[in-house]
């Protein structure tokens, strides 16, 4: 049974691996903290309950990464995809820091797999959870239980009470019920705002609704909108979003990462109006992989059709919903509900300009179409072989990029740039200070747990002063 | 084949969210397994369901588990199709309704054959030798004769491996096994003699709940060397009847009797440890239809144990003819029910462990080339 009366020395606000590295990190430095969920326990974890791995720099192989990975070229690789939208400082902090990550994790009863052929091919610079990120989950929540942290589900943080930069009460709701929680110091580590349509909606007016979000539903960004409202300074363009390509049949809500689906770049994309509006063929698969999300927000009714052949069917992953399945174009488009004449002459137009080459799906090869706009730069081949197949797609939001600045101490800055003098914040909430735009693949996990080890340290040690 | 059914369709749906997220490639056998398919046929859902142990490693780490809408439980899933599978290809085809209520079934067997082999005793031999001690050479079969023992544990054995064997060699056929050339051998031995789709690589399973342990592995463990033990003190003690020329009761530091004890010990431990697990157990992974017969199957094997070393003990008191009755019968029912219980798992796991070895072996082949 969770004391409400006494007074806490941390309070840490979220579930997930950004809260749970903070609040076990500051029990074990000697605090009394109270972990506050907004999912039931089934559901708990925020997004870190979809991930599946986490990056982290080694300059030897370890016994879940290969090879080595160093700090430049892990800088050059954050650089590439934040266009520069990063803080070099705590950027560099957080990679150099990232190399005990595991070690801490595992100190809390994570388990990590062997290096595996990962589907992104990730085992050289990426740390696998056994089982994903869920199982991460449990193993923080049995080691915060076993650490006697206090945890409340069902309860959301609405409210804290800040004057001056310093927090002194939160405002929750415990089951429904309002209740008041005093503490010493706040980490705030509740996630972004993706799952808020009425948020997204501002910037994106009615595409909102044709919005997938990927992850937790709970992730309605009340402590970040609360805290920026109350003179937290605010990093982080609110309007941008990181997305990829969904099934369009997909949940709208936590539908995680199954829905995904990697067929682009073996496959001709147009949207509702059966017009092409990009090269699907750039660059491999995980390079784009985050800018077809946007693409597709981008076409008229937020959906895009993926068109390919039986030769392509075994190139990617399977999907969970079947794709369409027709051994003509024309009855393809009518069971994808789109212009089948069109179609027809997108494809013939393709296959027209598909010229010669060497197929080869792992890299970009010199299968390529001339006298197209916009081109196919690899893997373009004829789209010829029936049955052919159709995957409707989606943008499936993953996370937002706006949220609160912090010190590369984890501590909150407030908007006249002084720092809090007790809020400290984790996890995607913060993680716009160092990914402006972009993302790199098991990035988000590392920051939750170097920012989550950092804040929970900060914390239990601004109680002790 | 099984036929289409709902759990099959279920099953299929499963399968088209696992393959697509494979987030569990490294708990056991079952995934690797799935990412060689795309397509799912009963065959190939019913060799998934007898390669998948029941650790309960991938719903405990499942994104998608309940209560999500998606509602993924692959123990509870594949526990039914491997009890549909059972039922299937059981031996003679009428036999597989004993399947439906196996709890009962196991139950009555037990049952009748305790009562049995009691009428038999006191019909055939002089019912106070049933209640006096009896000491010497050859004790045991002044209570029940020779033949007796002998006719009636041998028929009931024998019928059980021929169905048995028949039932595996049906299925081997209608899963799709392919043409039984001798396969990677070692490998499926040392996955079924060290469960090690039951280890998680060192850390455990979820026996429980989401915190990882060993205990059902080493309590099936004990349950399976002690059977064994056993069955190996019975032909221990058969060699030294008619080999050797040495009738029991043997003494406690012979050969059988020292392996009927600590297989005994073995085997009652391992049982009791399985129904405690079962009993504590997170439900919600767990296929509710069949649990009845899996406790009554392993509470009649912690009886045989537990009767086993009771009649050790009391081998020289007037108790002895009454136990001896009991163990014997409730081995005669363990025998009788053997191909129609969750005992018939070992031997379809085993088929499962095969394939997937000799599937995994080509698959390497295949990319070498």
């Amino acid at each position: 049974m969770v004391d409400l009366t006494r007074v806490w020395d941390v309070l840490v606000a979220g579930g997930g691996n950004a809260a749970l590295s903070a609040a076990i990190t500051a029990r074990r430095a000697g605090a009394s903290v109270l972990l506050v969920e907004h999912a039931p326990r089934t559901m708990r974890g925020g997004n870190s309950r979809h991930t599946r791995n986490l990056r982290a720099l080694h300059p030897a192989p370890t016994d879940v990464l290969t090879e080595s990975y160093l700090e430049e070229e892990y800088w050059d690789d954050l650089l590439r995809v934040t266009g520069g939208k990063t803080d070099e400082h705590l950027a560099r902090m957080c990679i150099r820091a990232s190399q005990h990550a595991p070690d801490f994790l595992k100190s809390c009863g994570v388990v990590f797999q062997p290096s595996l052929s990962g589907t992104l091919s990730l085992s050289r610079t990426n740390a696998f959870f056994l089982g994903g990120g869920k199982a991460l989950v449990n193993a923080l929540y049995r080691t915060a239980e076993q650490l006697g942290i206090g945890i409340l589900y069902d309860t959301e943080v609405q409210h804290i009470e800040v004057q001056d930069g310093f927090a002194t009460e939160a405002v929750i709701s415990h089951h429904g019920f309002p209740e008041r929680v005093r503490f010493k110091a706040l980490i705030a580590s509740a996630g972004g705002f993706q799952a808020n349509r009425d948020w997204l909606r501002k910037y994106w007016g009615d595409a909102a609704d044709n919005f997938q979000i990927r992850g937790t539903p709970y992730a309605q960004g009340r402590l970040l909108r609360d805290l920026l409202d109350q003179g937290v300074q605010e990093v982080g363009d609110p309007t941008q979003f990181h997305a990829v390509a969904n099934d369009a049949r997909a949940p709208m809500e936590d539908g995680g990462l199954a829905m995904r689906l990697d067929c682009v770049p073996f496959a001709v994309v147009v949207n509702r109006n059966v017009e092409r509006f990009y090269d699907e063929g750039e660059d491999v698969w995980p390079k784009r992989y985050a800018i077809w999300g946007r693409l597709i927000a981008q076409q008229p009714g937020q959906v895009a059709f993926a068109v390919t052949d039986s030769k392509a069917l075994h190139n990617y992953l399977p999907s969970v919903f079947p794709p369409y399945k027709a051994n003509s174009i024309a009855e393809l488009a009518d069971l994808a509900g789109i212009d089948a004449g069109k179609l027809e002459k997108v494809v013939a137009d393709y296959n027209a300009a598909v010229r010669p080459g060497t197929f080869q799906p792992m890299k970009p090869d010199d299968c390529r179409t001339e006298g197209l706009s916009p081109p196919k730069s690899h893997w373009a081949r004829l789209i010829d072989t029936p049955p052919y197949y159709c995957h409707p797609l989606k943008p499936g939001i993953t996370f937002t990029f706006l949220g609160v600045k912090v010190s590369d101490r984890a501590r909150i800055i407030m908007a006249d740039g002084k720092p809090s003098a007790n809020m400290f914040a984790s996890g995607e909430i913060m993680a716009g200070n160092i990914l402006g735009q972009g993302y790199l693949a098991g990035f988000g996990m590392t920051i939750g747990t170097v920012f989550g080890r950092l804040a929970g340290e900060e914390a239990a040690r601004n109680v002790r002063n | 084949m099984l036929p289409e059914n709902e759990t099959l369709a279920e099953a299929r749906r499963h399968m088209a969210v696992c393959n697509s997220c494979r987030y569990c490639e490294s708990y056991c056998a079952v995934f690797p397994a799935m990412t060689m398919r795309r397509e799912f046929s009963a065959g190939d859902l019913t060799h998934l369901a007898n390669l998948c142990h029941g650790c309960k490693g991938c719903y405990h780490a499942c994104q998608y588990g309940p209560p999500h809408e998606f509602g993924i439980n692959i123990p509870a899933t594949f526990a039914e199709i491997r009890a549909q599978s059972y039922a299937h290809y059981a031996w003679p085809r009428a036999m597989g309704t004993l399947f439906e209520r196996n709890g009962t079934v196991v139950t009555l067997a037990a049952a009748l054959g305790v009562t049995l082999v009691l009428l038999l005793t006191m019909a055939l031999v002089d019912p106070s030798i049933l209640y006096t001690a009896q000491r010497g050479e050859g004790a045991f079969f002044r209570v029940i004769p020779m033949w007796l023992m002998v006719s009636l544990a041998g028929g009931t054995f024998g019928y059980a491996i021929i169905a048995m064997l028949i039932g595996g060699i049906r299925y081997w056929r209608e899963v799709g096994g392919g043409a039984p050339a001798p396969g990677p051998i070692v490998d499926t031995a040392v996955d079924i003699l060290t469960l090690r789709n039951l280890g998680g690589g060192g850390h455990g399973c979820n026996d429980v709940d989401d915190s990882f342990s060993s205990q059902k592995r080493w309590m099936h463990q004990a349950m399976f060397y002690g059977f064994m033990m056993c069955f190996a003190a019975t032909t221990a003690g058969a060699f030294y009847h008619h080999i050797l020329g040495l009738r029991s009761p043997h003494p406690f530091f012979s050969l059988p009797v020292q392996l009927g004890t600590w297989g005994g010990v073995l085997l009652c431990l391992g049982t009791a440890g399985l129904i405690r697990l079962k009993i504590i157990t997170d439900p919600v992974p767990v296929a509710k239809r069949l649990v009845g017969g899996e406790y009554a199957m392993l509470s009649l094997l912690f009886l045989v144990g537990a009767t086993g070393l009771l009649l050790l003990v009391l081998r020289h008191t007037g108790a002895m003819g009454v136990m001896l009755a009991l163990h014997l019968g409730l081995v005669l029912a363990l025998f009788v029910a053997l191909p129609y219980s969750k005992m018939v798992h070992g031997v379809y796991r085993g088929l499962a462990i095969w394939r997937h070895a000799r599937e995994k072996r080509s698959s390497v082949m295949v990319a070498a080339e």
